[in-house]
């Protein structure tokens, strides 16, 4: 690990402050900053941490949604009664997610901005264009079974790791920042990640220092809600596949319904052509298995992770189908 | 990037691979990094209810200020990627990876390890059970397995749910096997003792094992 200096500062105004230091970067949980520091993927010289800034509130919002602060923990956030009544798929999400140890640490800001487990991003011997730019990607022609079929690029064939944020975006969470200059923004969490492009070591839209301080749920959608994970092992692992899905059926027509998917891509996707064209369509297996297709329909896989095109199509469609069961109850 | 920081990203290159290979490799980190020198921290924390003054390397996590500061060499490092559990100790009474945690974070916290939950004349009663139902073979991940499994009954207790509870609106969660094996997955052991292990929290819990 190279050297660092280190402060806690008390206000989210000292913290801007502090993060203007050249080669400075935010810690909170640490969980994934620190195991990337040392393997030296990340070299920060100096620490701000923001672990025991007063964000770790989970307030009802006037509209009846939830205003998030951004260093409640995975575990806090799982075990609130309000996100346990009213977004149940979040707390699904979220207790799929790593292990009792590290969601006891983890915070929501921190799982938003997390980098992706792509082996080659961690293996510092391995030429990575996330890691540095311009270096190639040892994955595009390399073992490529946990990488990304949507959105992806000759450059980076990353994926975003998170089941959290998948949750979220199919909830159209928003994000809160501050930075010192500008004050606060609000950012759709769905804007937040960006795909790889030709610079995939840009991974989020955030200036720099720019500090998250919430994540905003608008109020629950009516009907049914549904992650569903795939994964090599049954617990303590990172998404093959994963799918947010909620349906609303009136009589036995989909009013509205949507889907994330994790896993698959550079940021949680969402599948908004699949959502559009089941309107109106009857709840029933052809429509949710069309509605994997469409999910699907500009997916290209890279090798050993061709299997994640039918397998998230039709994770889409056993994801819906629970999100319509749920509302029936 | 500083003169330091190339000197001394070519230096580390040329001795693992030899001038030869220096050319083709790839530099190891973004080329945005400022050097620092390693600057010593003062922290404070309480270790199994006793209270420790250190000054460290800023870089020193929890795991190393326990084993190689305090010589509480029972909780073990395993992976030191936060993947296995062997360090599971509890922090403010919540169970933790000690190796993911900065000990200049943890200042001001109360930690307890395995050390402190029980000894070789006094047994914690988690420690009796592993014991009772030979929840080890070889015994490395054992003292993060207790702590762990210490850690995890008083979050059944505190109702948090898991990704094994059926029902997330109830408020009070269930102690069984399906519940014990997902919350404890955070603890691998190389040995899957997970027969016994499982056998020895349902003991500890008061339940019997199905």
């Amino acid at each position: 690990m190279r050297a660092f200096t280190y402060e806690r500062p008390a206000d989210a105004g000292t913290a801007l402050q502090a993060i203007a230091r050249p080669g400075a970067k935010y810690i909170a949980g640490g969980t994934n900053l620190l195991d990337l520091m040392k393997v030296e993927v990340e070299t920060p010289s100096h620490l701000v941490d923001v672990s025991r800034l007063p964000l770790a509130q989970i307030d009802e919002t006037e509209n009846g949604g939830l205003q998030i602060g951004a260093t409640v923990t995975n575990t806090d956030l799982a075990a609130n009664r309000l996100v346990r009544e009213r977004y149940p798929m979040l707390a699904r999400a979220l207790l799929n997610g790593a292990s009792g140890q590290l969601r006891n640490q983890a915070t929501t800001a921190g799982n938003l901005l997390q980098r992706t487990r792509c082996y080659y991003f961690y293996d510092t011997s391995k030429p990575c264009n996330k890691r540095i730019p311009g270096s190639g990607c040892s994955a595009l022609n390399g073992y490529n079974r946990i990488h990304a079929v949507l959105g992806a690029s000759d450059a980076c064939i990353a994926t975003h790791p998170s089941d959290m944020a998948v949750a979220m975006t199919a909830f159209d969470a928003e994000v809160e920042t501050q930075t010192a200059n500008r004050g606060s923004r609000r950012i759709k969490l769905a804007d937040l990640h960006r795909l790889p492009g030709t610079t995939p070591q840009t991974e989020t839209v955030l200036e720099s220092g720019e500090l998250i301080t919430a994540v905003r749920l608008p109020p629950p959608p009516a009907g049914g809600q549904a992650y569903r994970k795939v994964r090599d092992r049954a617990s303590y692992d990172f998404a093959l596949v994963s799918v947010a899905a909620l349906v609303d059926v009136d009589g036995d027509r989909i009013r509205t319904a949507r889907i994330a998917l994790g896993g698959v891509a550079h940021r949680p996707w969402r599948a908004l052509e699949a959502e559009q064209a089941l309107v109106g369509r009857p709840a029933n297996t052809n429509a949710f298995a069309a509605a994997g297709a469409a999910a699907m329909g500009g997916a290209r896989g890279y090798g050993h992770n061709d299997f994640k095109i039918a397998l998230a199509s039709r994770t889409v469609a056993r994801a819906l189908a629970d999100a319509a069961r749920q509302q029936k109850g | 990037m500083t003169r330091r920081g190339v000197l001394g990203t070519g230096m580390a290159l040329t001795v693992l691979q030899g001038p030869g290979a220096m050319a083709k490799e790839p530099p190891r980190s973004a080329p945005t990094e400022v050097a620092v020198s390693p600057a010593p921290v003062d922290v404070g924390m309480t270790v199994n209810g006793t209270r420790h003054d250190l000054r460290f390397d800023a870089r020193t996590t929890l795991l190393d200020a326990l084993r190689d500061h305090l010589g509480l060499t029972g909780t073990k490092k395993g992976c030191d990627h936060g993947q296995c559990g062997a360090c599971t100790v509890l922090v403010n009474g919540v169970r933790r990876n000690a190796c993911l945690n900065l000990a200049v974070a943890c200042d001001g916290q109360e930690i307890v390890t395995i050390e402190g939950l029980g000894n070789e004349q006094k047994l914690h009663p988690m420690q009796a059970a592993f014991v009772a139902h030979d929840g080890f073979q070889c015994g490395y991940c054992t003292p993060g397995q207790i702590c762990s499994a210490v850690g995890m009954l008083a979050e059944i207790k505190r109702g948090l749910p898991s990704a094994a509870t059926g029902d997330l609106t109830v408020a009070s969660m269930q102690i069984a096997e399906a519940e014990i094996r997902e919350r404890m997955s955070g603890n691998i052991c190389r040995c899957a003792a997970y027969p016994n292990i499982v056998a020895a929290i349902l003991e500890a819990a008061g339940k019997a094992p199905g």
